[in-house]
């Protein structure tokens, strides 16, 4: 059996050599280009030194913070977003998916007169629901994912506005504070502690604990084995035997988690939420996780990466307010900035994967 | 034969709506046996083994494994069962690691449940052990597996198929994408998963490749079985006959020596059938 053959990689030698069959690993820099995240990473550093020596008020801590907290906020959501995205799929509902998180918790509470923690389940329950409906749909009908969840985003956008005008006869929910258990939910999902004299937001630490698990999950257990397949190659892995429709429907529920924790974040940071928001957020989750170096059609990525992604939309944002010029160029900076990822991934990949 | 088939198919056939793609075919797979099927693109060796690899379900007929009917929903039933299918391009994953791919779908973990992790030092070991048995030395087994050759890729497939204990191996078209000395390879393997005594279905519509390993042969033929032949019971010349059309190539062969200025010899085909170029693969 073991002389059943010439190696297959070098063919005159008789048989695996006594090299343990590992003749050559490719160059230490080949390996380290092909981690997905190294783009980014660069790109990140390389935003964060610029905005540092163009405006000078950024190198305090209390901007550093505020850069931390914005970067959260879309960092929470592009978690999921790029796991999705591994998986082969993406949500065009998950913006205005956070609004209807909030709307649901907050509308329960407060209509019904309950301790708001049952308006939280509840929001979860309907988040994690709206996950599954994407993915089940997306699983029995075989349509592209961008057909399904648009239609669930233009379900979702509108339902936000109409119900909550009915239910409140405005567009935004009513004041919550001062009801049962507020406090303890704004503390969970929108509190802020201080670190040296800087009041850091509760998100930043969420953000960073989520990255950690994600990383985690992906490449140190079955399911992120099965993550990387089922966007890879999804009849391959069908074929060996991956759980496709497990895997699909409950990445879609975890950008529902991802949802609704935002939005609840949104409403006991403001009290009270606006129906008509969200809109376009997706697409800023998305470019998050592109830039952070996941591809598009699924099956290479990492969670780390989507970090850094959302830090330099964090860093722009805020860099460009700080240095005192129009914040009209602010999305204007964010597509150069997709635009220069995809073409540093696209270059790193093709260098990487070459023999 | 008098042991019992491992796997067996009693006038199983499929159709998708009113497309009959197969149709009362009778296959029987032993252990330590080759059994090879042959047919024209089209004819419709993809769905037979689909139907076996529980990719499909058989609409008509019976499928038993063991001697015991079964109707498989998920290729995982299947592979539960000892029947692996190494297809030639659903193989793998090509963006994932070499290990990673080799423990797709049943992957080695540890620790107990909130913690449990992929066992990746024994996935590599295992992984490094069961490709040099079969005489596969890799540089790196993290290097995706995208970046191997078609040869390469098709024997990880099969160490894999191998390690994870398949009675029933499916071979499709394990030599049509590949060069003569990577097909060479290829077949060693199969030779070798016969020793091992494994049942093994070879797809493909080589006929030099069949005879060199296989103990059986079936040849199908627009959905229906045209020959079903032991090996000591054909000879490569009426194999290589019936792969090439057989009685339509003597009508051809008719109307186009008709048809005048073409050469009245009988075609190539007959007279010599190791200078047939199998036709290179779109899958059927």
């Amino acid at each position: 059996m073991s002389a059943a053959g010439p190696a297959v990689t070098v063919p005159p030698a008789p048989g695996p050599g006594p090299a343990g069959g590992r003749t050559r690993q490719r160059p230490l820099a080949l390996r380290l280009l092909a981690r997905p995240e190294v783009g980014v990473f660069l790109g990140a550093v390389a935003v964060f030194v610029f905005f540092l020596i163009a405006a000078p008020s950024l190198r305090q801590g209390g901007s550093l913070a505020t850069v931390l907290y914005q970067s959260s906020t879309i960092g929470i959501m592009a978690l999921p977003v790029a796991l999705l995205m591994i998986g082969g799929e993406f949500d065009l509902s998950s913006g205005v998916a956070v609004v209807s998180s909030a709307l649901t918790a907050s509308m329960l509470s407060y209509q019904l007169t309950l301790n708001v923690w049952t308006g939280v389940l509840a929001a979860l329950v309907v988040s994690l629901a709206v996950g599954a409906f994407n993915g089940w749909l997306l699983v029995r009908t075989g349509l592209p994912s961008f057909l399904v969840t648009l239609g669930t985003f233009l379900i979702l956008q509108g339902a936000n506005l109409a119900v909550t005008k009915a239910v409140t006869g405005n567009v935004a929910t009513d004041d919550i504070s001062d009801m049962d258990g507020f406090g303890q939910a704004k503390a969970l999902f929108a509190s802020s502690f201080g670190v040296g004299g800087v009041q850091v937001k509760i998100t930043v630490v969420w953000w960073l604990v989520f990255a950690a698990l994600a990383t985690w999950v992906l490449l140190r257990t079955r399911y992120g084995n099965w993550v990387f397949a089922v966007g890879g190659d999804r009849d391959s892995a069908r074929a060996v035997g991956v759980p496709v429709t497990f895997t699909k429907v409950s990445l879609f529920m975890l950008v529902g988690f991802g949802a609704w924790f935002v939005g609840m974040h949104q409403l006991f940071s403001f009290n009270t939420v606006q129906s008509g928001e969200g809109v376009g957020q997706e697409l800023i989750y998305i470019a998050a996780a592109v830039i952070g170096g996941c591809l598009l059609t699924g099956g290479y990525g990492s969670a780390i990466g989507p970090v850094f992604g959302a830090f330099m939309f964090g860093m722009v944002n805020q860099g460009i307010v700080y240095a005192g010029w129009n914040p009209d160029w602010f999305k204007t900076f964010l597509g150069v900035m997709l635009l220069g990822a995809v073409l540093v991934n696209l270059w790193v990949r093709r260098t990487a994967t070459r023999r | 034969m008098t042991d019992s088939p491992l796997a067996e198919l009693r006038g199983a056939g499929k159709s998708y709506g009113t497309l009959r793609a197969l149709h009362g075919v009778d296959l029987a797979v032993h252990a330590g046996r080759v059994s090879c099927v042959l047919g024209d693109n089209g004819a419709g060796k993809s769905t037979l083994i689909k139907i076996i690899s529980g990719l499909h379900q058989h609409t008509e007929g019976e499928f038993l494994v063991d001697g015991a009917p079964v109707r498989f929903t998920t290729p995982r039933e299947a592979l539960d069962r000892g029947i692996a299918a190494v297809y030639q391009d659903l193989a793998t994953v090509p963006l994932m690691p070499v290990w990673r791919n080799f423990f797709l779908g049943s992957e080695l973990t540890r620790g107990p449940w909130p913690v449990r992790r992929l066992d990746i030092a024994r996935m590599k070991r295992t992984a490094d052990q069961e490709l040099r048995a079969l005489g596969i030395a890799l540089d790196d087994l993290d290097q995706p597996i995208g970046t191997l050759s078609g040869g390469q890729r098709q024997c990880v497939a099969i160490a894999r198929a191998v390690h994870f204990g398949a009675r029933v191996l499916i071979l499709d078209e394990p030599t049509a994408a590949l060069g003569v000395k990577q097909s060479g390879v290829v077949l060693k393997y199969v030779a070798a998963a016969r020793e091992r005594g494994l049942g093994v279905v070879l797809i493909t519509h080589n006929p030099h490749h069949a005879y060199l390993v296989g103990d059986h042969f079936s040849v199908l033929r627009l959905g229906t079985l045209e020959l079903s032949a032991a090996r000591g019971e054909i000879t490569l010349e009426d194999l290589t006959h019936h792969m090439a059309g057989g009685t339509e190539l003597a009508v051809l062969e008719h109307e186009l020596a008709r048809a005048g200025g073409a050469d009245p010899a009988p075609l190539p085909d007959q007279r010599d059938p190791r200078s047939v170029s199998s036709p290179r693969e779109g899958t059927t």
